[in-house]
């Protein structure tokens, strides 16, 4: 290229000091913090020191929350798939000319505010909500049943709060595999289902991967289904962390939590990326 | 080429199912929104507006929507400026460190939005400044520009360079060239990501919480705190508005667009 070195940059200058200024400063000050002190007096005292790490694993109530986090993140991601799949092999084999319009509503969620998807179980699910409406009207119940604030609860806000992402992954990795594939299995004699099963699945396995992974990621750092829809023994990595920082305003510990939160998701996506690579989950992103 | 047996038919009932779990609780806040009863969701009785009549003479949830307003238009204005010369940079030259940089740049999506309300909030902390509108909006562009340089880059790629270069051949300079042959054709693109900006900064829930303050809360952020007290016809009143404007805008600009392009 001939053009100008100092063009890109110039072009690069706002977005690149937008992102070093308001991202990779305050994770480094995430960082230090972690190290520092918190004063009786609620003061935070600059120092060196692991004296917040050691709080966080001197027994097992915070590595019980970080392990339950993982656990939580690994069901979102498992139920996603299984609902996910099918779905997105439904679009890709869809004939139809409503096959935009099948599309286009699966991520309509996404324009729809986290917190209004949350809350929305609590109508479903509810003492006064639709199921147990239905289950008194039906007479199956004379009290209503309480379904919220457990786990199932909290998987269902965080299912539908990440199941698009892992539609569309899946949807544009088996967009990617050539249909030639298939016609050449089918005429040397496979049935539809030995197709989908030696070609189609294993075609498609990176999009499932790549979905899984950021699934994953977002359910690892997300507070709110647990916040909303959990009961205090379904709390997340995250919820701990808003509630140092919000209501406690334990700074140090706070920053220690949320290092070692980004630590646990810097290795799962370090070596999704050395094995498997990481830019088929951008390529899914660009068609939204 | 496909036959239309069991298996299809299995298929197409899932995705319907899935549909239903998607769909059914928003569709139930909406329908909610028209209970004219205070207490107790279900069974409704009959169908009002008083939510809505309510929600429009409350100042603080029509200060919020200002808010929310104002700070989403913001942001897509910023975060699509900015994200189209970062784009032209990827798409355009070539340079050292340029995987590097791309990677930097949409690393907001891989980093938990909590760690990344907690760092700002730390760093203003830091500077000694308090809480402020102007931290709500250069935290919203962090968070939305990736989405922005995803979706403007995808569509850079396909124009190819040669349309510029011929403007260029024809005694257009550089800026006219951009200006007349690839910012058109650039536009969808543009408009594409100033409303996904622009939603994402609306909607935004999760870090945003860390940033507002009582005096610049936005609507999802009134949303949460009403919810402490617990569900009611009001919050479903507002949720409804909520989901009518990011769901009917970029609809509504998708169709705009493509009948113009139509028109032409």
């Amino acid at each position: 290229m001939k053009s100008a070195n100092w063009k890109p940059f110039a072009l690069l200058a706002p977005s690149l000091s937008a992102v070093f200024f308001l991202l990779v400063i305050p994770v480094c000050f995430i960082i230090v913090y972690s190290f520092w002190l918190r004063a009786p007096s609620g003061a935070d005292i600059p120092a060196f020191q692991f004296g917040n790490y050691a709080k966080f694993f001197a027994d097992f109530f915070y590595p019980g929350i970080l392990l339950r986090t993982i656990r939580i993140s690994l069901e979102t991601v498992v139920i996603c798939v299984v609902m996910g799949y099918i779905p997105a092999y439904f679009f890709y084999r869809s004939t139809t000319r409503f096959k935009q319009v099948f599309l286009l509503l699966i991520m309509l969620p996404f324009w729809v505010s986290f917190i209004i998807r949350t809350m929305s179980w609590i109508n479903i699910m509810g003492d006064s909500g639709l199921i147990n409406h239905f289950l008194q009207f039906t007479g199956v119940i004379d009290e209503p049943i309480s379904m919220l604030y457990n786990e199932f609860t909290v998987l269902m806000g965080l299912i539908m709060y990440l199941l698009p992402f892992m539609v569309l992954n899946i949807y544009v990795s088996l967009e990617g595999i050539d249909k030639n594939l298939l016609e050449a299995a089918r005429s040397m004699g496979c049935t539809e289902w030995q197709a989908f099963k030696e070609v189609t699945l294993p075609l498609s396995l990176p999009g499932v991967s790549a979905g899984s992974l950021l699934v994953f990621v977002l359910t690892a750092g997300t507070y709110l289904p647990p916040m909303i829809l959990g009961g205090p023994g379904n709390e997340m990595i995250a919820n701990l962390i808003f509630k140092r920082v919000i209501n406690t305003l334990d700074w140090p510990f706070g920053s220690a939590i949320s290092v070692i939160l980004l630590s646990l998701l810097f290795v799962i996506v370090w070596t999704y990326n050395r094995y498997l690579g990481i830019n088929q989950i951008f390529k899914s992103l660009e068609g939204e | 080429m496909r036959s239309s047996s069991l298996g299809w038919t299995v298929i197409k009932m899932y995705t319907f199912l899935v549909y239903l779990f998607l769909f059914a609780p928003i569709v139930v806040v909406v329908v909610l929104a028209f209970n004219p009863q205070q207490f107790g969701i279900f069974p409704m009785e009959g169908f009002s507006l008083r939510w809505f009549i309510k929600l429009a003479q409350n100042e603080s949830i029509l200060d919020a929507f200002k808010n929310s307003l104002i700070l989403g238009t913001l942001t897509a204005a910023i975060s699509t400026g900015i994200g189209i010369l970062a784009a032209l940079a990827f798409i355009r030259f070539d340079f050292p460190g340029k995987n590097t940089i791309n990677t930097l740049l949409l690393s907001p999506i891989m980093i938990p939005e909590v760690v990344l309300g907690v760092a700002l909030l730390l760093f203003l902390r830091f500077l000694q400044q308090p809480k402020s509108f102007l931290l709500l909006l250069i935290g919203h562009v962090v968070l939305t520009l990736p989405y922005v340089l995803l979706i403007v880059q995808a569509r850079l790629v396909g124009i190819k360079k040669e349309y510029e270069e011929a403007a260029k051949s024809l005694g257009a300079n550089g800026f006219q060239a951009f200006k007349e042959v690839t910012l058109p054709l650039l536009l969808p693109a543009i408009l594409a990501g100033a409303l996904f900006a622009f939603t994402i900064s609306f909607d935004d829930i999760t870090a945003t919480l860390f940033w507002a303050t009582a005096q610049n809360q936005t609507v999802p952020v009134k949303i949460f705190s009403m919810l402490r007290n617990s569900i009611s016809p009001e919050i479903n009143a507002l949720g409804t508005v909520m989901i009518v404007l990011t769901v009917t805008t970029p609809l509504l600009a998708g169709y705009l667009s493509r009948k113009l392009s139509k028109a032409r």
